[in-house]
């Protein structure tokens, strides 16, 4: 599957496109499958993202993974800081980045 | 310490005042990432894995206690309670918002501080000896020079589109604890006669290619330094390649030119550049060197030390260093607790520093390319207290130059150009080396970690190095042996086929292992890898 991620444009906080707007929650992400670029260029251009991307993703029982660690961690948080993590009481909610 | 002139605050509060009216702009939408880019670049703001990332400089490492302060100030108002030192002696913030950046520009603006040239292809922040003005060892205190050289360089109008970044330091010792032969230009200030010069080396780095400067100028007079460095400078900005960026820096100009070819243009170019009068008249120098006047130090404060308590004295033995005044000592704050994140400190920790330093250290401190904070001008008579407020803060591990003492760029965890982790690792081998018996037993050993081959974390300079790279998606770390970016420079040796996380530390113990078998009396990790070279550590790592 094909995911779309980027930056928050004001906080630059990790966002993902959920078929209708953006979240903070890589559970929440849409498989874009083709559309990637035209959502991209209509979503930068009104300023609800910043540099965004397309990348691959695989469904899993909990939902959509990103398949490189990159935006595993991105998705997540520094696997160095759990308590920064976007699930910072769930001591396995990094189970899947690395 | 320097103070800010008209000049310097009106030149950072018009920029502050630029900046915020850029953010505001892109904010509204009337410019695009693509413009707004290089504008926040040049303010220090990039945007990295997690959010942006505000990396504020602070010149030759030096600052203040009410400049340490704003530090933690705006680690807790617009960031997580935390900032990174880093390598280039600045601090990174991971978790800036842009809407904030104007408010933090001007905060800092308000004790004298920026994020100017931290980024972008121009001359960044000048690093220096972190025990400079206090060091035992030094001819004299080489900031005044440093401090020159960043008015000149601040928004040099030739200087500000570069082939690619431009990175100085100046010292003044022999002792090199500034890495300055790994410096696009690295100045000594050296003693010739009883006058004091600089030697210039040009064309050292790290990243993909790195290279040693080779001398060019054993003796630059002073009086001639800036208009020397023009000249290195005019020479790479007119023959730099801008064509491909990893050959954009001086030291691939230099390497092809030959150092005699670039030299001998630089000194022709220097001829012309001497007649324009860009080196400044003595009083202003005076002026800038008046405000580096060595604190009032009482010579005659008792010498001796009571170690009676034996943590105490461990941590002295190992972070304490010999002040060029009697009845003091300079103390270096280790950021590297065993199991921590080397360079990270909270704001608790930021303050307490700052409030130490005002206390014990005539209100300085310094911040180290090895990722660490000193204190530069302590009483002998208050190391005890200095060291009670800073075990209570976390902040005592008496592990200076030690194997667990370890450089580490921010790595995956927060760089956008990672290949692999760097701080996971960092952590790893101090747990595997905690034991504070083994690693004195081990001596001096630096070690160095990069999470990728720009290497920020400076692995190629360890005595021991790791480079993060990507293996088909999975993390793998290549060692290397040998490097130094001490007074003794050099670059290390890769071992052999890389590992993965585990596998990383386990090789390193087998190289100390080898290590302990193989030295001869008094020789450090590196004499004896010098000594008996590369096969028998690549034996007793891959069998
Ligand atoms: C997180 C954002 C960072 C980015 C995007 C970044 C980018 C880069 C790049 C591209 C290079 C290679 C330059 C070249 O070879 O021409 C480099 C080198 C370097 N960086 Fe970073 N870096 C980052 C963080 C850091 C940190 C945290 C430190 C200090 C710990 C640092 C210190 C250095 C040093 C010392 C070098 C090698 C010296 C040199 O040859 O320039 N950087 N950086
Ligand atoms: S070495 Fe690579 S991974 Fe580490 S901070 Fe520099 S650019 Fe990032």
């Amino acid at each position: 599957m094909k995911l779309l991620t980027g930056n928050d444009l004001k906080t630059g906080f990790v966002t993902w496109w959920t078929g209708a707007d953006w979240s903070l929650h890589i559970e929440d992400a849409a498989d874009v499958g083709e559309a990637g670029e035209a959502i991209l260029a209509a979503e930068e251009g009104a300023r609800r993202v910043n540099a965004p991307y397309i990348i691959n993703g695989e469904q899993t029982a909990d939902g959509p993974r990103p398949a490189h660690i990159k935006d595993r961690i991105r998705a997540l948080g520094p696997t160095v800081r759990p308590d920064l993590t976007l699930k910072p009481a769930d001591p396995a909610a990094g189970d899947w980045v690395i | 310490m320097y103070k800010y002139d008209e000049y310097d605050h009106a030149m950072v509060d018009a920029r502050v005042a630029e900046f915020s009216d850029q953010v505001r702009r892109r904010l509204a939408g009337e410019i695009t990432e693509d413009q707004f880019k290089p504008l926040r670049l040049m303010n220090g703001l990039y945007l990295q894995l997690h959010a942006y990332m505000l990396r504020v400089a602070v010149p030759y490492g030096t600052l203040d206690s009410r400049q340490m302060r704003m530090l933690a100030h705006i680690a807790r108002k617009y960031d997580r309670d935390y900032g990174h030192f880093t390598t280039r002696q600045n601090i990174q913030y991971n978790w800036i918002k842009l809407e904030d950046a104007p408010a933090i520009l001007e905060d800092l603006a308000s004790v004298e501080m920026h994020a100017i040239q931290t980024s972008g292809n121009c001359i960044r922040n000048i690093s220096s000896d972190q025990w400079a003005g206090a060091a035992a060892d030094e001819i004299t205190d080489p900031r005044p020079w440093a401090e020159l050289l960043r008015q000149w360089s601040s928004f040099h109008p030739e200087f500000s589109y570069l082939p690619r970044k431009f990175k100085i330091a100046v010292i003044a010792a022999n002792e090199d604890r500034a890495a300055m032969r790994l410096h696009d230009i690295g100045i000594q200030i050296v003693d010739k006669d009883g006058q004091h010069g600089a030697a210039f080396y040009v064309g050292g780095g790290m990243g993909r290619t790195p290279m040693i400067a080779p001398l060019i100028k054993d003796f630059v007079p002073l009086d001639d330094m800036l208009s020397y460095a023009e000249a290195c400078l005019r020479v790479y900005n007119r023959y730099g390649r801008r064509d491909n960026i990893y050959k954009a820096r001086i030291k691939i100009l230099i390497h092809e030119l030959g150092a005699d070819e670039y030299r001998r243009q630089v000194e022709e170019e220097f001829k012309h550049v001497k007649s324009l009068g860009i080196d400044p008249p003595k009083a202003e120098f005076d002026r800038i060197a008046a405000q580096f006047a060595p604190p009032p130090l009482d010579a005659s404060a008792p010498d001796a030390i009571d170690r009676s308590d034996p943590d105490f004295a461990v941590w002295v033995d190992q972070n304490v260093a010999a002040h060029k005044v009697s009845g003091h000592a300079i103390v270096n704050i280790s950021l590297k607790p065993i199991g921590g994140i080397p360079g990270d400190a909270s704001s608790a920790q930021i303050d307490l520093m700052a409030d130490l330093a005002e206390k014990y250290s005539h209100d300085e401190l310094r911040v180290t390319h090895a990722q660490n904070i000193v204190l530069p001008h302590v009483r002998k008579a208050d190391l005890y207290a200095v060291w009670q407020a800073l075990d209570a803060a976390g902040l005592a591990t008496p592990n200076l130059d030690l194997i667990s003492d370890i450089i580490a760029c921010p790595g995956l965890d927060y760089c956008s150009l990672a290949n692999a982790r760097s701080i996971p690792v960092a952590q790893k081998i101090a747990t595997r080396f905690s034991d504070l018996g083994r690693q004195k037993e081990l001596g001096e050993l630096k070690l160095k970690i990069s999470g990728c081959i720009n290497a920020c974390g400076h692995h190629h300079a360890g005595h021991i190095g790791i480079l993060g790279v990507d293996r088909k998606g999975t993390e793998n770390y290549q060692l290397s042996l040998g490097g130094s970016g001490a007074e003794d420079v050099s670059l290390g040796t890769i071992t052999g086929p890389g590992f993965d996380e585990d596998g990383v530390v386990d090789a390193i113990e087998r190289v100390t292992d080898k290590y302990l078998a193989e030295r001869t009396e008094g020789e450090r990790f590196v004499d004896t890898f010098r000594r008996v070279g590369m096969a028998p550590f690549k034996e007793a790592i891959y069998g």
